[in-house]
């Protein structure tokens, strides 16, 4: 198990040094902060003092020898823009995006379970037909789109809803029911397929025969080995909405990781991109090793 | 089943069973039809209709949809120069088709061969390709996406290279799992004891097995690259205009949603009309091209679910 968990820490860490440096060098490339950070009329003295402070003045590779330093400090080096420690700009970002993600997983994953299996059930029955139709539609749609029109509907037309910010509690039903349609509607059909094929082995025969009630069969017997499958996609959901929330974070102005990494690179705010894309690696990571635990805890046939 | 020795009557044959399949499953059949117009759209709309997409009408602007008083083209309204959104859209599809298809090709030619080489040999290349997909997955695809395309000019090239790389992985997993599991098969061994080469193993016994799920994996993965590249077109970090994308297209309708609410809504009607339909033809697909499940459609279509 130990072996296992260092083993994965240890390709992720390589892989993620291999980002930084591509992030570090790609980003550079893209301009100097200067000319966005100074006005048009800023003297030759001021741009010179502006890139001394910042350390923009030293070649790439010593630049990149500096930050290395610092991390090794675990100091992340400051935000140009905010004028405050990268990291720290970062994770209060990356607060609001987690507890984003967990209250749509969490909704996502009990309403998909719930009503996947009751469609197992009765393949091919009316509800089944109902929802397998809401769930290939809710998979298909693009979130931004969903995010306008709701802001069109809810917020414009009927003004139940704020269109964007955070504050209330009303600032966060849009944007979580918006992020909620596509892993419910992909998650829903996995748990329908894998509750096709659980209901229709051998040990569920033999507890209907014994005349076992249709309920503990679906939620007792069934659901557990049905969960594998399900479990991946959820973890492949939820690192989604951990690192992609993006486009709803720019949409509905919340500001979390996403929308701080797309400010951070508009704005050529190195430290923060780098800082940004450490969190959210390190972030998927543990979810990976979250679901592959949670793999071993359901089928004890698994050990790592 | 049509028995005949010419290879055109098979061929016409095999057609046939095909339509046959696709007749049995209603939703199947919506969706092919709806692909078929919309890829005819990315074939022949910009030939014929990109002057007309593209003549800005000042007096029409935003002009609402359902009146025909100015033709037809302005059947669904007009956007804020006054540009007709129905040729719009059609030749918007060019772009929004030939970045996707490019990414999902792309990505399936690369991950499948790398899966047919980690499946089939137990060399040491094996594992450094499975370390090598492990790496690309534990990327957080979309800001990387983000980065890239911010750093390196955002044309249509680069776009589908990075649609493409982040969608390897998927391939390559796939592949490596179904060719581990057919290589221990009779027919390999059979073929193998019989003194076949690697190469004919491979592209003779093993690709044909495995290619219907690449297949079906493709079409779902085709819907999911659509949706990344109209998100990153809706950033304002995918195609630039005057290039046009349906996601493009949504967003530049954004800032007029209050009082022109069409100009985002058709083309995002055409994005969630078009993956739908893509969901629906993998889903038909993956029981038409299983030989245990394909008596459901063959059954008369009933039992489908």
């Amino acid at each position: 198990m130990k072996r296992f968990i260092g083993k994965r820490a240890i390709a992720s860490a390589i892989s993620l040094v291999g980002l930084v440096i591509l992030v570090f060098f790609l980003s550079r490339l893209t301009g100097d902060p200067t000319d966005l950070y100074l006005p048009i009329d800023a003297t030759q003295e001021m741009r010179d003092r502006f890139r001394e402070l910042h350390g923009l003045n030293d070649p790439l590779i010593v630049q990149f020898g500096h930050y290395v330093a610092d991390l090794a400090r675990l100091d992340f080096v400051e935000s140009i823009r905010q004028a405050r420690p990268a990291m720290d700009v970062v994770l209060e970002g990356f607060r609001w995006t987690l507890t984003l993600a967990v209250i749509t997983m969490t909704l996502v994953t009990v309403a998909a379970i719930v009503i996947g299996s009751l469609a197992a059930f009765n393949v091919g029955g009316v509800f089944d037909r109902i929802t397998s139709f809401f769930s290939l539609i809710g998979a298909s749609a693009p979130d931004f789109w969903i995010a306008i029109v709701g802001i069109v509907i809810f917020s414009v037309q009927l003004r139940w809803l704020p269109t964007s910010g955070t504050g209330t509690m009303w600032h966060w039903i849009l944007p979580i029911s918006v992020l909620f349609i596509r892993p419910f509607g992909l998650i829903l059909q996995v748990v329908r397929g894998a509750m096709i094929t659980a209901l229709s082995s051998a040990y569920v025969k033999t507890a209907k025969a014994k005349g076992v009630p249709p309920r503990p069969i679906i939620f007792v017997h069934a659901l557990r080995n049905a969960m594998l499958p399900v479990i991946t996609v959820i973890g492949d959901q939820a690192a989604g909405i951990l690192n992609g929330a993006v486009v709803v974070e720019t949409i509905f102005g919340f500001p979390g990781i996403g929308k701080q990494m797309i400010d951070a690179i508009l704005q050529r705010d190195f430290a923060v991109i780098l800082a940004a894309i450490m969190v959210s690696a390190i972030a998927i990571f543990l979810m990976n090793l979250l679901i592959d635990l949670a793999y071993a805890l359901l089928d004890p046939r698994i050990r790592y | 089943m049509i028995q005949t020795n010419s290879s055109l009557a098979k061929e016409r044959g095999r057609l046939a069973t095909v339509l046959r399949l696709l007749w049995a499953d209603k939703f199947a059949c919506f969706a092919a039809l709806v692909l078929l117009t919309v890829v005819l759209c990315a074939v022949l709309g910009p030939i014929w209709l990109s002057d007309e997409a593209t003549r800005q009408n000042l007096r029409g602007r935003n002009a609402p949809p359902f009146e025909l008083e100015r033709g037809l083209m302005y059947i669904l309204g007009a956007d804020q120069l006054g540009r007709p959104l129905l040729p719009r859209m059609i030749v918007a599809a060019r772009n929004t088709m030939a970045v996707a298809a490019g990414a999902v090709i792309c990505s399936m030619v690369i991950g499948s061969a790398l899966g047919l080489v980690a499946g089939y040999t137990r060399s040491r290349w094996s594992q450094v390709i499975m370390r090598l997909g492990d790496v690309i997955m534990s990327f957080p695809s979309l800001l990387l996406a983000v980065i890239v395309l911010y750093m390196l000019e955002p044309s249509v090239a680069n776009i589908v290279l990075v649609l493409a790389i982040t969608r390897i992985p998927i391939y390559l997993r796939t592949t490596r799992a179904e060719v581990l599991e057919v290589r221990e098969r009779m027919f390999v061994q059979a073929a193998r004891v019989m003194g076949t080469s690697d190469r004919r193993i491979v592209f003779r016994h093993i690709l044909p097995v495995v290619m219907p799920t690449l297949i079906t994996i493709a079409t779902l993965d085709f819907a999911f690259v659509m949706l990344a590249e109209s998100s990153l077109s809706f950033l304002g970090i995918g195609i630039q205009p005057p290039e046009i994308t349906w996601g493009l297209m949504v967003s530049q309708g954004r800032p007029y949603l209050t009082n022109a609410w069409w100009l985002s809504f058709w083309p995002g009607l055409a994005i969630i009309l078009t993956t739908l339909s893509l969901n629906l033809l993998s889903a038909w697909m993956r029981i038409a091209l299983d030989p245990v499940q394909r008596w459901r459609l063959e059954m008369g279509g009933r039992k489908n679910g």
